[in-house]
């Protein structure tokens, strides 16, 4: 490495080994430990953010996209509203056209019941309807949607033949209905009807939970259903999706495609994620600007060492230090600084992941890159701090430093 | 005696020069120029004791300066150990000094994050080479220097004298070819000036080549030969003592 001329004999060169060079670099670090540790906090503070952030939101993401995949295939199939505004219905056939295409999985037809709502009892004034819309629908809806019972059964064939009905969350709640251990009755258009179940409040399709459902043969029977669905909910294979999509309209009412519109319930998790995306790029920002700042703050604080240690790199010289060999330590002292300030970032970051997921319930994921990438960044702008601070202590002559004190 | 035994077996065998300056001229840009030294030229032999002598700002610590290549002559050739300096890199000046020279400087210049052994060891940091060597090394010349019941101890804990006794110590750890010492007392009161200086005259009995500078006639009286300069130029150069 250092050209060594033939006539020195049992002379050697100016060396300085890497294991010395170590030393000598973090001699200014472990005599000054206070100042090395706060300059050092800038990186940290950079790095801790940036590693948090990632983390925080790695981890949140996986719980939205778990939720997504569980309900990235559930289709609502609805009837248009018209140009003036009018609801129209769904063709009686929707359900059966709609699950003969292929890929198609579940497929569950509801009709809400105009003007009808339930009363915790007869004598309840007609007016407080709590918003408890009646809805008729079969026993495979919990399967379709993914509900599940908190109490009691929900419909099935035969119940849907009777005066049963099973309530969404939020409608048992208004009613004051909490459990199912005495028989319960509701008063639904002047009838009387048993609750049969409680659902558990639905993923997404909140709608639900203020619903009362009952089976399409009484709504038939006592509220003069027509036949005409008021929605469809569909499950698909997760890859036929789009396909799906696509001929849904033309099946489901081949007369008038344009009056059927589909939607998709995940697109409000899709949202989410979007958002979450949007929020940690600028915390991003400003843990990288952090980073900036104490990569600043190590260069600040390397260029007032290298004035306070001009003695010390005079004599470093008189000792048989080359120019390469001062710029070598204080370079290395930069570098020393920004990665322990790194390293300690990247725990703090990582500390604060798991903090968070434990709290929230969700898995810790950190990307390697933010692992990685924390302590390479850091240990870039340590190299760019160091740079000129160093570059000024191999220019300063050894007899000016001397001079000093 | 020990003295006497030195100098007389210097005189048998043919001196061999550690050091030569000839024709040095060292001039400073500036309006008009300073000329710091004028036409020095000086042989250093080995086994000697000199003294460089003068006033403040007489070019002293400049031709230290410059015997101690940590500055280029204007002019002129700088010899060390018999190797001609002029045309060398920055990295091969910096080898010779690791190699050839030692340095006691006023101020002691001692690193207060280190121990005295380590301070010590650092006198042959850059010649490479393994830790456990240079402590080893180092020892010997702490015990030299009379300072081996204080080699864990930090600077700050020491005494002035015990301090330049370290600093002493750190020039003397490599066997260098000449120590130059500038003002090596200066920082000192009287009785531990005279010590240093007792220990200096020791070393130089042992065969090392020192030359101190200094403005004190106290401890260039103290030395066997004596250069006196003024005005950047030698104005005499005799033996102390005949």
């Amino acid at each position: 490495m250092i050209h060594r001329p033939a006539s020195e004999d049992e002379a050697g060169g100016s060396r300085l080994s890497r294991r010395d060079l170590l030393r000598v670099g973090s001699l200014g670090l472990r005599s000054r430990r206070t100042r090395a540790a706060l300059s050092a906090l800038g990186i940290s503070i950079g790095i801790a953010a940036i590693v948090g952030v990632l983390g925080i939101s790695q981890s949140s993401k996986s719980g939205l996209l778990n939720e997504l995949g569980r309900l990235g295939n559930l289709i609502t199939v609805q009837p248009a509203t018209t140009a003036s505004g009018q609801a129209t219905e769904l063709p009686t056939t929707s359900e059966g056209m709609a699950s003969r295409i292929g890929p198609v999985t579940n497929v569950t037809e509801i009709a809400t019941i105009q003007n009808t709502y339930v009363y915790r009892s007869p004598f309840v004034p007609s007016i407080d309807t709590n918003g408890i819309s009646v809805t008729a629908t079969d026993a495979a809806l919990p399967a379709t949607l993914g509900a599940s019972i908190a109490h009691g059964t929900f419909l099935n064939p035969a119940t849907s033949h009777f005066p049963a009905v099973v309530l969404g969350a939020e409608a048992a709640t208004l009613l004051g209905i909490t459990t199912l251990t005495h028989p319960t009755q509701v008063s639904i258009g002047e009838r009387s009807f048993t609750v049969v179940g409680i659902l558990n409040p639905v993923q997404l399709i909140s709608q639900m939970d203020s619903m009362a459902f009952i089976g399409f043969p009484i709504a038939e029977r006592d509220f003069g259903f027509d036949g005409h669905p008021t929605g469809l909910y569909l499950r698909s294979a997760p890859s036929q999706v789009n396909a799906v999509t696509a001929v849904l309209p033309a099946t489901v009412s081949p007369a008038d495609p344009s009056s059927i519109s589909v939607t998709f319930p995940s697109d409000i998790l899709k949202a989410e994620l979007v958002t979450k995306g949007a929020y940690s790029g600028l915390l991003l920002g400003l843990g990288a600007i952090a980073l900036l700042v104490g990569g600043v703050g190590i260069a600040n604080v390397m260029v007032i060492s290298v004035l306070e240690r001009r003695s010390e790199i005079g004599l470093r010289r008189a000792l048989g230090a080359s120019r390469r060999h001062v710029a070598a330590q204080f370079l290395t002292e930069a570098l020393l600084l920004s990665i322990l300030g790194g390293a300690a970032g990247t725990i703090i970051g990582w500390a604060a992941t798991v903090a968070y997921a434990l709290t929230q319930h969700e898995t810790v994921q950190i990307p390697a890159l933010a692992l990685y990438g924390g302590i390479a960044a850091a240990t870039l702008i340590g190299a760019i701090a160091g740079l000129y601070p160093s570059t000024r202590a191999a220019r300063l002559s050894p007899t000016e430093a001397l001079r000093t004190v | 005696m020990t003295l006497t035994a030195a100098v007389s077996a210097s005189a048998t065998v043919a001196p061999v020069p550690v050091l030569e300056l000839i024709d040095v001229v060292k001039q400073y840009s500036g309006d008009p120029p300073v000329v710091a030294l004028a036409d020095v030229s000086l042989r250093i032999d080995q086994g000697d004791l000199v003294a460089i002598v003068g006033p403040s700002g007489s070019g002293k610590t400049t031709l230290l300066h410059v015997m101690g290549t940590l500055e280029r002559p204007t002019r002129g050739l700088v010899r060390i150990a018999g190797e001609d300096t002029s045309e060398m890199t920055d990295t091969q000046l910096s080898g010779l000094r690791a190699w050839r020279l030692g340095f006691v400087f006023q101020q002691f210049f001692l690193l207060d994050g280190l121990s005295v052994l380590d301070n010590v060891a650092d006198g042959l940091l850059y010649r490479g080479g393994q830790i456990a060597e240079r402590r080893r090394l180092a020892e010997a010349a702490i015990e030299r220097v009379g300072l081996r019941h204080r080699v864990a101890h930090r600077p700050n804990q020491l005494s002035g004298g015990e301090q330049q006794r370290t600093a002493i110590a750190r020039a003397l750890a490599g066997r260098p070819a000449l120590v130059m010492a500038d003002e090596p007392t200066g920082n000192l009161d009287t009785a531990t000036g005279d010590s240093i200086l007792e220990l200096l005259r020791e070393l130089h009995a042992d065969g090392t080549t020192i030359v101190v500078i200094t403005h004190d006639p106290d401890v260039a009286a103290a030395t066997e030969r004596r250069v006196e300069i003024r005005d950047g130029s030698i104005t005499s150069d005799s033996p102390t003592r005949v």
